[in-house]
């Protein structure tokens, strides 16, 4: 058995693991709602793009000399994912989970015979998947949005995106992404963002919209074209605001874990080290007795 | 309200602003276009320049906000401004807007000069700065002008 000077030594040690995983809490608790104020505020811009992309977008899509933003290359044979992930780790399965998703969809799209690129936010993600997909990375942007998240850091990931676009470095572009649901639930998210997809609830408000024709100032396609990577930083932003929020509520989550079993691991050592205490304490009292006894 | 256009104005990172105002002016792409109820359907790029706010009647500006650029769109009942930056004019600080506009400008001729003797290579890579450059500084200007017509 381990002697009473160890224990206390085991004890300490515990109890200062504990003090930190709780001032971690803290920290990832107020930062948390600070990301969600952030991502909440976000939200309009977000819902007024997509629906005014939607109104101009019907009607273009059809039409030969659509942008390719919006109607792709006609080739589906080169995807880049990209994997937005956080910096610093300590925060449960949020970045694992991210991971696991991007394995999956990336061994899916090579057993279909598709080439397959990687772009990676944040740290985690570059260091995971450089280990065994060194060869498929383009490129890596860590530290991003420190100490804030703007919407500068979005349109410069954008605006890569674009140029590697333009030179036809891949045909489809997916982004890997938690979706922040509460603190203690995080969804991971699939989005297709090249060529910019309408989803179905799109569709169905486009419908009461139906017959109301637009007047475009200037240009309908000259307005695309420039709303389009607008609408591309902007779906990017909302992923790394959620990714950042997600971030913090997982680490909240993770740190509270931890400090609830560096509790009990406290109570267990404590109750090892009063036994131990009190069984010296009884040894020594049996010899002395004994001692006493033999004369 | 039958009198009234339901006006936001929201940059990417917040919602600015959401009433009910009587008019809009917004500096559209293709010259100023003012915003009544019943307005017909408009899509229209925005250029660096002043929206005026009409809050109760169509004489006096209630309230006047720089935008940076950005994308408008107007049905009869709303008009919905998403700006890529927004401050109202009474809180842009002159000497930053001046001394953003001398920067814009200096940067702007030195990338210039690195187009004339660009070779072919990354000729692309510098003319696209250049016009970055030119967003930066239409900016700029664009906010010494907006503080310029207040002073008046």
């Amino acid at each position: 058995m381990a002697s009473l000077k160890d224990l206390r030594n085991r004890i300490r040690s515990v109890r200062s693991t504990q003090k930190i995983t709780s001032a971690m809490k803290m920290v990832a608790a107020s930062r948390l709602r600070r990301a969600q104020e952030q991502a909440l505020a976000a939200r309009p811009y977000a819902e007024r793009m997509e629906r005014m992309l939607g109104s101009l977008a019907t009607n273009l899509r059809s039409q030969p000399n659509a942008p390719k933003l919006l109607a792709g290359t006609g080739s589906e044979q080169t995807h880049l994912l990209l994997v937005a992930t956080s910096d610093r780790g300590l925060a449960g399965g949020f970045n694992a989970s991210i991971l696991r998703e991007a394995r999956r969809t990336l061994r899916q799209l090579q057993r279909d015979g598709r080439q397959v690129k990687i772009f990676t936010i944040g740290r985690k993600g570059r260091d995971a998947l450089r280990r065994d997909h060194a060869k498929l990375i383009l490129e890596n942007l860590t530290e991003i949005g420190r100490p804030r998240l703007t919407f500068a850091n979005a349109e410069d990931v954008a605006g890569r995106l674009v140029a590697r676009f333009e030179a036809g470095e891949f045909d489809v572009c997916t982004v890997i992404f938690n979706r922040f649901k509460s603190a203690i639930s995080q969804i991971v998210t699939k989005q297709q963002l090249i060529p910019f997809a309408i989803t179905e609830a799109k569709e169905q408000d486009k419908a009461d919209l139906q017959g109301a024709i637009y007047e475009f100032e200037p240009e309908e396609s000259e307005i695309l074209t420039e709303l389009l990577p607008r609408n591309l930083a902007v779906q990017i932003f909302t992923a790394l605001l959620e990714n950042a929020a997600s971030e913090q509520g997982a680490r909240m989550t993770a740190m509270d874990n931890a400090t609830r079993n560096a509790g009990e691991m406290i109570d267990r050592l404590n109750i090892t080290y009063n036994r131990s205490r009190q069984a010296a304490i009884t040894k020594e009292l049996i010899e002395i007795i004994s001692g006493a006894e033999a004369l | 309200m039958a009198d009234k256009v339901k006006f936001e104005l929201v940059s990417p990172e917040k919602l600015l602003l959401s009433e009910d105002v009587a008019m809009v002016v917004v500096p559209g792409g293709e010259g100023n276009f003012g915003v009544l109820p019943g307005h017909s359907l408009l899509i229209s790029t925005v250029r660096p320049g002043i929206i005026d706010v009409y809050a109760d009647d169509q004489r006096s500006v209630s309230q006047r906000i720089f935008v940076s650029g950005g994308f408008a769109e107007v049905t009869p009942e709303r008009c919905t401004v998403l700006a890529d930056e927004a401050i109202p004019v009474g809180e842009i600080d002159r000497a930053v807007a001046k001394s953003e506009a001398k920067e814009a400008e200096g940067h702007h001729a030195g990338l210039k000069d690195q187009v004339a003797r660009a070779t072919s290579d990354d000729r692309s890579e510098v003319l696209a700065q250049l016009r970055a450059a030119e967003r930066r500084l239409a900016t700029a200007q664009a906010k010494l002008e907006a503080l310029r017509s207040v002073a008046h």
